[in-house]
């Protein structure tokens, strides 16, 4: 039996909070409940790799290490990482020390050291692969309570799920949150935007180019109609959410799309209450949905 | 759909700060160069076919951010190449990338460029060539002391720390967003970090003791 274990990240602990929250209650829901790697630590993200590639390795490795330790029960061992970052710095590890013997010995050595070791039997998944291709549009279509019907949605992939890696979907245009929101009832909208980069960091360094990449995206939505855009990494939406007001401002404009975690969206088709999937801690409350739950311009089943 | 003319790009890209003042040098001459730079870098990256690039420029093309570059991706390519490490490493492209994975992708002859820029990061913070007061180097530096001292990082303490450092001013700007956040629960101050600090440390050191060896 395939065995899931949760690797959170560090953004999911705080600005991604939303994020943790839905998913662990839509996992729930859908009977998959995920327990968390004990005393897990930072995968190393794209800052680390810039220090110093070997360290930064052994940081992921040794998650990948104490996955393995902590559930040796099951060959079938899946980690499910819902932040890009996370997700794509432990499978990019795990696609290294395959491929360079010499970094792998090193690795090891130093795992040996505190009495883990990494055998790679386990696979690193994104939790929006294991929703689709594991438990399943048909699952999930029985599961749904609440449709979004008349719910015009943008789903924007951002960059490290689908590249360099391209695992589960295409680089440019994936198509697995697509067709989940069509099992949710709701209306994805086709846009060419749907990998182009958010700005990652750059919008806390470099404000210029950071928001502007942000603008892009967000004006992009607007001009397509779509009445709010889902997301399946921390940075992507709190780049797209928070830095919103600053975006109006700079580029005098007034743009009001609430930007929400794909989790969340599930959470509202299968109605599991606001509470739970966080939707309290949005900054750009989702207004359409409201309408639409009053029997506004579309009656609401 | 008619044509949306915001869209057509604004003349004001962003201007690259540590050129300024200096004599663009504009003929380069051989005694410059660097032997074995290329090499050096495409084994950082694993990269071995940086040798083979042929100059098509889709990387530039497809890099989201390549218009506020002061090289793009297909000229910091030729350049480490060719061993002009000064120029490559003390480019600001290097720092812009947001490691967005487009030009590895679409790369006609399967050059891991975003691992390019990483080397080229690496060798820039390791001989301390990066631009002074320029956020990004920092942010990282701060971020590898954070991880490396309590296995995790907290968001907060590690942008204040940046601010801090680089442009002290730029915190005003961020104030009413910070507040947003206290509000919304989505923002601690508390530093997270890992049960067992010295597991971590340990192993972490090891592996840079075979690192040293290796040297």
């Amino acid at each position: 039996m395939t065995q899931y274990i949760y690797y959170p990240g560090c953004s999911v602990k705080s600005t991604g909070k939303v994020y943790e929250e839905s998913l662990l209650s839509v996992f729930k829901y859908l009977d998959t409940p995920l327990k968390e790697i004990d005393d897990w630590n930072c995968c190393g993200a794209t800052a680390y790799f810039s220090i110093d590639e070997s360290e930064a390795f052994g940081l992921a490795a040794r998650n990948l290490a104490l996955a393995e330790k902590q559930f040796n029960g099951s060959k079938n061992l899946h980690i499910v990482a819902p932040c890009s970052a996370c997700y794509l710095v432990l499978k990019k590890t795990q696609d290294y020390l395959n491929r360079d013997q010499e970094l792998r010995r090193k690795i090891e050595l130093g795992l040996n050291e505190v009495g883990l070791s990494y055998e790679s039997f386990v696979q690193v998944r994104h939790p929006l692969d294991v929703v689709v291709n594991d438990i399943g549009l048909d699952k999930i279509k029985e599961k749904v309570t609440r449709p979004l019907r008349g719910l015009k949605v943008a789903c924007y992939y951002g960059c490290q799920i689908v590249r360099p890696y391209r695992d589960f979907d295409h680089e440019r245009n994936p198509m697995t949150m697509d067709n989940l929101v069509e099992a949710l009832g709701g209306e994805p909208i086709d846009w060419p935007l749907k990998t182009r980069c958010c700005g990652g960091s750059l919008t806390g360094t470099i404000e210029e180019v950071g928001l502007r990449l942000s603008y892009i995206i967000l004006r992009e939505v607007r001009r397509r109609g779509a009445d709010l855009v889902i997301t399946t990494c921390p940075l992507c939406q709190f780049n797209l959410e928070c830095y919103q007001e600053r975006i109006n401002k700079d580029f005098n404009e007034s743009l009001e799309i609430p930007i929400i975690y794909f989790t969340q969206l599930m959470g509202l088709a299968f109605g599991i209450s606001d509470k739970e999937i966080g939707i309290h801690r949005l900054f750009i409350p989702i207004t359409k949905l409201a309408k639409l739950r009053k029997g506004g311009e579309n009656v609401y089943v | 759909m008619k044509p949306d003319s915001s869209y057509t790009r604004r003349s004001t890209p962003l201007q690259p700060e540590p050129l300024k003042g200096k004599i663009f040098k504009r003929i380069k001459y051989e005694s410059e160069l660097e032997r074995g730079f290329g090499q050096k870098i495409a084994k950082m990256a694993y990269g071995e076919n940086l040798f083979s690039c042929i100059q098509c420029g889709t990387c530039s093309g497809t890099c989201p951010v390549s218009q506020y570059m002061d090289f793009t991706p297909r000229k910091i390519i030729m350049m480490v190449r060719e061993g002009f490490s000064e120029d490559a490493l003390n480019s600001l492209t290097i720092w812009l990338c947001a490691s967005c994975y487009s030009c590895t992708v679409d790369c006609p002859k399967n050059i891991q460029i975003t691992n390019v820029m990483y080397a080229l990061k690496r060798e820039a913070i390791e001989r301390g060539i990066y631009p002074k007061k320029f956020p990004i180097p920092i942010l990282s530096r701060e971020f590898f002391k954070q991880v490396r001292k309590f296995g995790r990082n907290s968001e907060t303490r590690l942008v204040i720390n940046m601010y801090l450092k680089s442009n002290p001013f730029n915190m005003l700007k961020m104030a009413k967003m910070g507040i947003k956040l206290l509000k919304t629960g989505r923002m601690s101050l508390k530093q997270e970090m890992i049960k067992d600090r010295t597991h971590l440390s340990k192993m972490i050191d090891k592996i840079k003791q075979l690192n040293e060896e290796e040297k």
